[in-house]
């Protein structure tokens, strides 16, 4: 397959390119959802992003919450964004990070004014943003400007055969275009960790990689009872016929073809070192990994699934495929891009990695997925530690 | 090209994975190797589900499971040719 050059995306400020032209209100903390919701539902065009957390986080939980609160309004796919929190200088401290991009941005607190009054002077400002970047016009991007994460979820034996090798086949076609790529899910590594150390580009990111995966897999046995308590592999994995996690490790690691890994991340961080291959350190829980990729950036998700993940995220597209024929027929709205003709050797691994490409360059130029459609918007913020 | 019953990654592999509704008990499964395309027969002593695993032979307790041409776990009880290859028989060696 000729590969295209381009694909159809909303230019931002900062030179980067998105995929959607989302305009958020971001509530800074769990209080403040209530405004923000609020505003969403006065202002067409707008989406909301609750969550559960931002107050009394202190340390690297605190700056993890900043990064990603910060880096979701930084992600091209949104053309502006209001934020809103209980009191004005962390409500500041996040228009600011976002600010550095250029796009519009403005911040409300709600101490000392009510959600009522917040709610009024936010929407005023939100009708603003939503009705400026309804103008917006998609326009040709280089394929350079997608930026593509990955994370597979409910996996099962079929993962590690068919649909996660087939967007390993889709990294291998697109790195040379210059495309950004993401893997993470360091627990899910666990097995197979040595192999996957040694795709660090240098022994910098090899060195990163294993001290990351084992700071994890020390918490892990410190926190587990004996078998993890059915969360790795999880039930579903098991009825899928995965038996150990060195099994699922293998399987997942299929995502990244032979691709060479250039840098670790921290969890939300944004890629520093140009094009190509990216680990970032994440949770294998697949709302909490989209959002930490969404946040670090990346304008597309590639999201491989066995017996039927359902995940979306608010901002980042999810393009799920499958190689389980069951899955693929009893939850056919589900799934963007069916590889199961593999397993019956109908299909190939190149040719699905190129049917993957075409759907994901459909998705780029603006086709919903399956879960955009659905209306999943599985936005979580990951907690490091208790609060204070 | 026929449609294998089973398929195996790697010429190391001691099992292979189901990739058709279910096998039946006492079947002559289909398996083709990916690692080298080659085709195999293959038992099947029980009914095993799609995804689900068969011995490519006999395994003991204490004997590594190859998958992917790796270690995937070992056998904690024991395993004849042809015969379901799960969580009942096989477990992690990490955590």
């Amino acid at each position: 397959m000729k590969i295209p050059k381009s694909f159809l995306g909303y230019k931002r400020e900062n030179g980067r390119a998105g995929t959607r032209n989302h305009v958020i209100i971001l509530p800074v903390d769990d209080i403040s959802n209530a405004c923000a919701e609020a505003v969403a539902n006065n202002i067409k065009g707008t989406i909301a992003l609750p969550h559960s957390y931002g107050r009394l986080q202190f340390g690297a939980d605190l700056e993890l919450h900043f990064r990603t609160m910060i880096g979701t309004g930084r992600n091209p796919n949104v053309a502006a964004v209001i934020v809103i929190g209980i009191e004005p200088k962390w409500t500041k401290k996040i228009v600011d990070g976002i600010a550095e991009t250029g796009k519009p941005v403005e911040g409300f607190h709600i101490e000392r004014s009510g959600d009522i009054q917040t709610i009024m002077k936010a929407s005023k400002k939100a009708q603003e943003f939503s009705m400026w970047a309804s103008e917006k016009q998609r326009e040709e991007c280089p394929m350079s400007d997608l930026w593509i994460s990955v994370k597979c979820g409910e996996s099962d034996t079929t993962s590690g055969l068919a649909s996660n090798p087939t967007v390993g086949n889709l990294m291998d076609k697109l790195e040379p275009l210059g495309v950004h790529l993401c893997f993470g899910e360091t627990s899910e590594l666990t097995g197979a960790e040595q192999v996957c150390a040694k795709r660090g580009a240098t022994p910098e990111a090899q060195e990163k990689f294993m001290k990351t995966w084992s700071e994890y897999n020390d918490f892990i046995l410190k926190e587990a009872t004996d078998d993890l308590s059915e969360s790795q592999p999880t039930a579903g994995n098991i009825a899928g016929g995965l038996t150990t996690i060195e099994e699922k490790a293998f399987g997942n690691f299929q995502k990244i073809g032979s691709r060479k890994f250039i840098d670790v991340l921290e969890p939300a961080e944004e890629p520093k070192k140009g094009k190509g291959l990216y680990f970032m350190d994440t949770s294998s829980a697949a709302a909490e990994c989209v959002t930490l990729q969404a946040a670090g950036g990346f304008n597309i998700h590639l999201f491989p699934t066995g017996q039927g993940n359902i995940i979306g995220n608010p901002i980042e597209p999810v393009v799920k495929l499958t190689a389980n024929p069951l899955t693929a027929k009893l939850m056919s709205e589900h799934v963007d891009c069916d590889v199961s003709k593999i397993l019956s050797r109908e299909m190939n691994l190149d040719q699905a990695g190129d049917k993957l490409i075409e759907t994901t360059l459909k998705v780029a130029n603006g086709r919903l997925t399956c879960a955009e459609a659905l209306g999943h918007r599985e936005f979580v913020m990951t907690k490091l530690y208790r609060s204070a | 090209m026929s449609q294998p019953d089973l398929i195996i990654h790697d010429e190391k592999d001691n099992v292979g994975v189901v990739v058709i509704e279910t096998t039946k008990k006492g079947q002559d499964c289909n398996a083709w190797i990916m690692e080298n395309d080659k085709t195999v027969k293959v038992p099947s002593e029980n009914d095993v589900p799609l995804g689900h695993k068969i011995a490519l032979k006999d395994l003991k307790v204490g004997d590594t499971i190859f998958k992917y041409g790796h270690d995937i776990g070992k056998v904690v009880k024991e395993i004849k040719k042809g015969e379901h290859v799960h969580v009942h028989n096989v477990k992690t060696k990490k955590w």
